[in-house]
């Protein structure tokens, strides 16, 4: 079985969480940048941060067999604080780089003006780039938020189609269907969605266009939930084809938008003692 | 453009499909105007509007595909004649793959010591791939002796073999801090039950000051 995580936090877990999501079939993710739990002040900070997705985490991951591909963007939260802001203007240089494959997470936190600007802002850098978008959905306030994201949308240069509008949930794929957009759903160990509940979506609305992920970050969350939703459709009669298109085809068609997916990692090397980069350290 | 193919461009256009090798032909042109007009030094920071070829070398692996990533951006940094101001900029604001071309093309662009930082960065790092592409003919002309040294203890930590290091074997020779560098990594390898690298053995009996 081969998976594809479209939404991991892979700079917020360790090594042992590569080498168990290789081992349950995960072969290649999309790391989206996002608020790191502690609030940044300046835009150096997401400098660091930009840079180590385009560089460090890129070959944590291979030494473990998995492709690593990362999306960018101010994210919500962040766009709050004056201070970020600056970052929108330095996102350009970053856009153009061979591992982004998506502006994101965009979106809505709390559904502010500065929030109003920064999702706009960045729906144009998405169509500027030839870029599709990676768009959180609030996590208050949802279905109303989940409504006035797919107007913004509506509004922007981006075509909806190049839009994955994420942790959708019972109450939102109605209308995220409706709108033309991907859907993204995230399995979490308490909130969001379970694996049990994802079978009962995808038996309702089908696979098309549907992609599933865990999310996993510095919270509580399980990097191998993608495998767990995987066999949960199989022990509910999807068929293995079903999975595929779910945990594999569907992202790699919607992040594959970009032309920049380089899905052949070469399998890890047997993981010998000494090897400090494994270690991660010396 | 094309009335100047380097060795590394002949190597490198039959490796290529079509479309790749019309892309690289552009972005060249693109490369061999900025520098023939000479803007490619550019010490700007944010320069108002990116150069279309840096636009090229960022994107180069996507176009060209990752194996040749190396080779073309390499080949960019050169066609654009860029000097140190420029190789220093699209290092820092590079990603791995775009600052490991970068310390590639330094034996062919830079002269002096001057980019002995950038050298020196990528030796912090534990990347192996910049490691190793750090390791070569710049390095060992102008690395000082103790950070030299480590570069080759880094190497052994890391996994990178000694192969990559540009003479070795000159730089090596008759160094007795090096052997002595070296013993006491085996030892501490040896007290801890765990195995001394290969090529530990093979840079030792290079310095020719084993006791």
């Amino acid at each position: 079985m081969r998976i594809f995580d479209p939404h991991i936090h892979m700079t917020s877990r360790t090594t042992d969480d590569y080498q168990a999501m290789y081992a349950s079939g995960v072969r290649a993710l999309v790391e989206p940048s996002f608020w790191l739990g502690q609030p940044r002040t300046s835009p150096a900070s997401f400098f660091d941060y930009f840079d180590a997705l385009l560089g460090w985490e890129p070959f944590r991951a291979a030494q473990y067999g998995i492709a690593h591909h990362c999306t960018l963007a101010l994210n919500p939260k962040e766009a709050n604080d004056p201070r970020c802001a600056p970052v929108l203007d330095a996102l350009p240089r970053y856009l153009v780089k061979d591992g982004v494959v998506a502006v994101g997470e965009i979106g809505y936190d709390s559904m502010t003006p500065a929030e109003d600007t920064a999702l706009a802002a960045q729906l144009q850098l998405a169509a500027d780039h030839g870029l599709p978008a990676l768009v959180h959905t609030p996590h208050r306030d949802k279905l109303s938020g989940l409504r006035r994201t797919i107007d913004v949308v509506r509004e922007s240069a981006l075509d909806p189609e190049w839009v994955l509008l994420d942790h959708l949930n019972e109450t939102t794929v109605k209308d995220a269907a409706e709108s033309g957009s991907w859907l993204g759903f995230s399995i979490y160990p308490d909130t969001k969605m379970d694996e049990d509940r994802m079978v009962g979506v995808l038996k309702a609305h089908g696979t098309d266009k549907v992609l599933v992920n865990s999310a996993a970050d510095w919270g509580k969350s399980d990097p191998l939930k993608t495998r767990k939703v995987a066999d949960a459709m199989l022990a509910a009669g999807f068929g293995e084809d079903d999975v595929d298109k779910v945990l594999w085809r569907n992202p790699v068609a919607f992040y594959g938008l970009s032309g920049r997916l380089q899905l052949d990692v070469p399998a890890p090397e047997a993981l010998h003692e000494g090897n400090s980069i494994l270690r991660g350290g010396e | 453009m094309s009335s100047n193919p380097s060795p590394i461009h002949e190597d490198l256009a039959p490796g290529l499909d079509p479309a790749a090798r019309a892309w690289l032909d552009a972005a060249l042109a693109e490369a061999a105007d900025a520098g023939s007009s000479g803007e490619s030094d550019n010490v700007a920071a944010a320069p108002a509007a990116v150069a279309s070829w840096e636009l090229r070398f960022a994107a180069a692996g996507r176009h060209c595909g990752q194996e040749h990533a190396d080779s073309v951006r390499v080949l960019l940094l050169e066609q654009a004649r860029a000097g140190l101001a420029t190789l220093t900029r699209l290092y820092h604001q590079g990603t791995a793959a775009e600052r490991r071309a970068v310390l590639l093309a330094l034996p062919h662009r830079v002269t002096g010591p001057g980019a002995l930082p950038l050298i020196e960065d990528a030796l912090r790092t534990n990347d192996t791939r910049l490691v190793a592409a750090a390791v070569g003919p710049y390095a060992a002309a102008h690395l000082d002796s103790h950070g030299w040294r480590h570069a080759i203890l880094k190497c052994l930590f890391t996994g990178v073999p000694v192969a990559a290091v540009d003479d070795l074997e000159r730089r090596a020779h008759g160094d007795a801090e090096l052997a002595r560098m070296l013993a006491d990594f085996a030892a501490e390898r040896t007290a801890a039950g765990r195995p001394v690298p290969a090529d530990l053995h093979h840079v030792h009996h290079l310095t020719g000051e084993e006791s």
